[in-house]
């Protein structure tokens, strides 16, 4: 629980992302239930009535976030959670989100797929489907804790995105950070940076795909706001035929969010100016950098890391940067390579980018395998 | 009611969509006339929610009020965030048969279900008009459609019914050829605490019409007239006999408890509990 003072609680990262959700000023939750997810909207579910908020069981994935998006229109931060089956069930509201500008946050804690593959198990899977995973033209914003702390963290910070460039955010974790149990320093609640939506003036008439990003207004505030998803002007009004209103639509929809990628993307690195091999890692899998470095000290090999916090924006400079000191960059992921693929057309063969990966049984890919991939990569290049 | 009654007043200056004949132009008529006799002079109370279709164009963005036009059939998820967040507005949400008794049904169940004070004004027209004139699961049994050019092999779906079992305070249904009994329906469910439906049957001259055989509207309209048979009246008729007809009246009206009366008590009660810790 947030207060005046700042305070140190051992928490599961489901647990630390719903007190997140309340610190961060959310007031509605819909969801349904899934494995690994199912914590965020049980903490919730008793939490957030005490804070005045609403939690509500929805019949499926695409009722939760239809109700998210109408509690957004209603003036509320609002936020489901859900895993692969139920995110792939949301993508075209979340493409609905994107048109209408409607912020909100989806958390996908990603588990082994494709189908319901196994359910109970870590995987990271979902990296391309939260950047593509609805149909047309658009750009998006997604997180990728690494730990309690970082599920606390990030989720506010969600908030904060979502809020401030009128989108939907997704806080992509996996099983592993959702379920394990970590210690979290949570600030005091006037020390946490809390952002809200930009409010209409009176006078304004244009609520949409403006060149700065429109201020919202609510439903019942008297704006007489027309929203839709089909290709709408400054005001709202459906243009389903004319290209250019279209094109200046989408482009702006998605330059907000590239223009700003500066300030968007967030990512810590670690030696990458005197190191002989990159890593570049996300989510779970990157917990095992700390030791492998170790590890590979010993082994006379210098390895730096850049481990990312936003994967949407990619972080194409820190891994750019990093291509330059190195001799060859290995991406761990648990998938048959996603990352992976942004890394090489990131370094655009710069240097060799090698991947590691594994799936299934919610296994991690140890330090000691990292640094084998590490070893053989090195011995290959030089 | 003195003050007489200028459509214009809810309506924005847009050339409205819809095909001549069409009985959306009847519905947006008998709704605003409702409203007017509710002692509303405009639409500032309401949210309108629609999904994608012809009828769900009928408020958006034509009414002169807040309206969410959402995607095919989810109008009712995207209403009860409103609902839920903002219970003072009035959220009315339309759409065709497609819309909220096809992809959408399972949401209309579930509102219905909750007794969410929402009301839901279905556009019936037996078709999927949109798209070009599809079999719907409102469509009657061997009518022919551009997706069943044999006729039609399936049983239509009787919306009122079932929403009256779900858990409905008050459902309805109507045709376009009812305007009278159709305005005061939809008075009634704006009205209503929880759950209103109302199925105004309508014709859509373009997509079903022609196919199914109809010359014109007027057949269409006098086709309604002549297969409606009142609720009392259908009740002492045989299922085969009732399957060329239209059952027409009020299906249910009742006083339950509502959902958002029942989810602020146990918002209050919480926030109590979490104050005395
Ligand atoms: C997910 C999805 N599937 C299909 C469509 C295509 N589509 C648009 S309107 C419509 C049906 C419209 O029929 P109905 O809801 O009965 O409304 P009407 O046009 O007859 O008023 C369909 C299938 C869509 N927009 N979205
Ligand atoms: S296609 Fe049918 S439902 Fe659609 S506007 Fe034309 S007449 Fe009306």
């Amino acid at each position: 629980m947030t207060g005046k003072t700042s305070a140190t609680h051992f928490w599961q990262g489901n647990e630390a992302c719903a007190e997140a959700t309340i610190a961060a000023g959310c007031r509605f939750f819909a969801g349904y239930p899934i494995t690994p997810a199912s914590e965020i909207f049980e903490h919730l579910a008793r939490r957030l009535p005490q804070a005045g908020g609403i939690t509500i069981q929805m019949e499926d994935e695409i009722a939760s976030i239809g109700a998210v998006i109408g509690a957004s229109w209603a003036g509320a931060k609002a936020m489901t959670a859900t895993s692969g089956p139920g995110f792939s069930l949301m993508q075209e509201l979340i493409g609905y989100a994107f048109m209408t500008e409607t912020p909100c946050v989806v958390v996908d804690v990603q588990r082994a797929g494709p189908s319901t593959g196994q359910a109970t198990k870590a995987g990271q899977g979902d990296v391309m489907q939260a950047r593509w995973g609805t149909h047309g033209d658009y750009t998006s914003i997604a997180l990728s804790p690494n730990s309690v702390q970082e599920m606390f963290d990030l989720t506010i910070r969600a908030f904060n995105l979502a809020e401030t460039y009128r989108t939907p955010v997704v806080l992509l974790a996996d099983e592993v950070v959702a379920h394990m149990r970590e210690q979290a320093v949570i600030p005091p609640s006037n020390q946490i940076k809390i952002t809200n939506r930009k409010k209409p003036k009176p006078t304004d008439k244009a609520f949409f795909n403006g060149e700065d990003i429109a201020p919202m207004p609510s439903v019942g505030e008297g704006y007489n706001v027309p929203v839709t998803g089909s290709t709408h002007n400054e005001h709202g009004y459906r243009f389903t035929a004319d290209r250019t209103v279209h094109e200046k639509l989408v482009k702006n929809l998605i330059r907000k969010i590239r223009d700003n990628a500066g300030k968007i993307v967030d990512y810590e690195s670690l030696n990458v100016d005197d190191c002989d091999v990159g890593v570049v890692s996300f989510g779970c899998t990157s917990r095992a950098i700390h030791e492998t470095i170790e590890l590979a000290k010993k082994k006379g090999l210098t390895v730096g890391s850049v481990r990312l916090k936003t994967i949407w924006p990619f972080p194409e400079e820190a891994v750019r940067n990093m291509a330059k000191n190195v001799k060859v960059i290995v991406v761990p992921e648990l998938n048959m390579r996603e990352m992976f693929y942004e890394v090489e057309r990131v370094v655009h063969g710069a240097v060799p980018v090698v991947p590691l990966n594994k799936i299934g049984g919610g296994e991690m890919i140890t330090p000691e395998e990292l640094l084998a991939e590490i070893a053989r990569s090195v011995k290959k290049v030089d | 009611m003195t003050e007489t009654f200028t459509i214009r007043n809810y309506l924005r200056d847009i050339k409205l969509p819809f095909c001549p004949g069409c009985g959306c132009l009847t519905v947006i008529s008998r709704f605003l006339r409702a409203v007017h006799e509710l002692g509303h002079k405009d639409l500032s109370k309401f949210v309108f929610c629609s999904g994608i279709g012809c009828a769900a164009w009928i408020p958006s963005p034509h009414f002169k009020a807040d309206s969410i036009h959402t995607a095919h059939g989810r109008s009712i998820p995207v209403a009860t965030g409103i609902k839920l967040m903002r219970p003072d507005l009035n959220v009315v949400v339309f759409g065709g048969d497609g819309d909220l008794a096809g992809i959408g049904l399972s949401h209309l169940v579930h509102a219905a279900r909750r007794n969410l004070d929402i009301a839901v004004f279905m556009v019936n027209n037996m078709i999927y008009g949109m798209t070009g004139g599809q079999v719907a699961p409102t469509t009657p049994l061997g009518t022919k459609t551009t997706t069943t050019p044999y006729g039609s092999f399936e049983h239509p779906l009787d919306v009122p019914s079932l929403l009256v079992t779900a858990g409905a305070s008050y459902a309805a249904r109507w045709t376009t050829a009812h305007g009278e009994q159709l305005k005061e329906a939809m008075k009634k469910a704006l009205a209503t605490r929880g759950f209103a439906f109302v199925e105004a049957v309508s014709p859509c001259p373009t997509a079903f019409g022609r196919r199914a055989g109809f010359k014109d509207v007027a057949e269409i309209i006098r086709w309604f007239r002549e297969s409606s048979v009142p609720l009392e009246e259908a009740e002492k008729m045989t299922a085969e006999d009732l399957t060329k007809k239209i059952v027409v009246g009020e299906f249910v009206y009742r006083k339950i408890s509502t959902f958002t009366e029942a989810l602020y008590r146990t918002i209050r009660e919480a926030e109590k509990s979490a104050e005395t810790k």
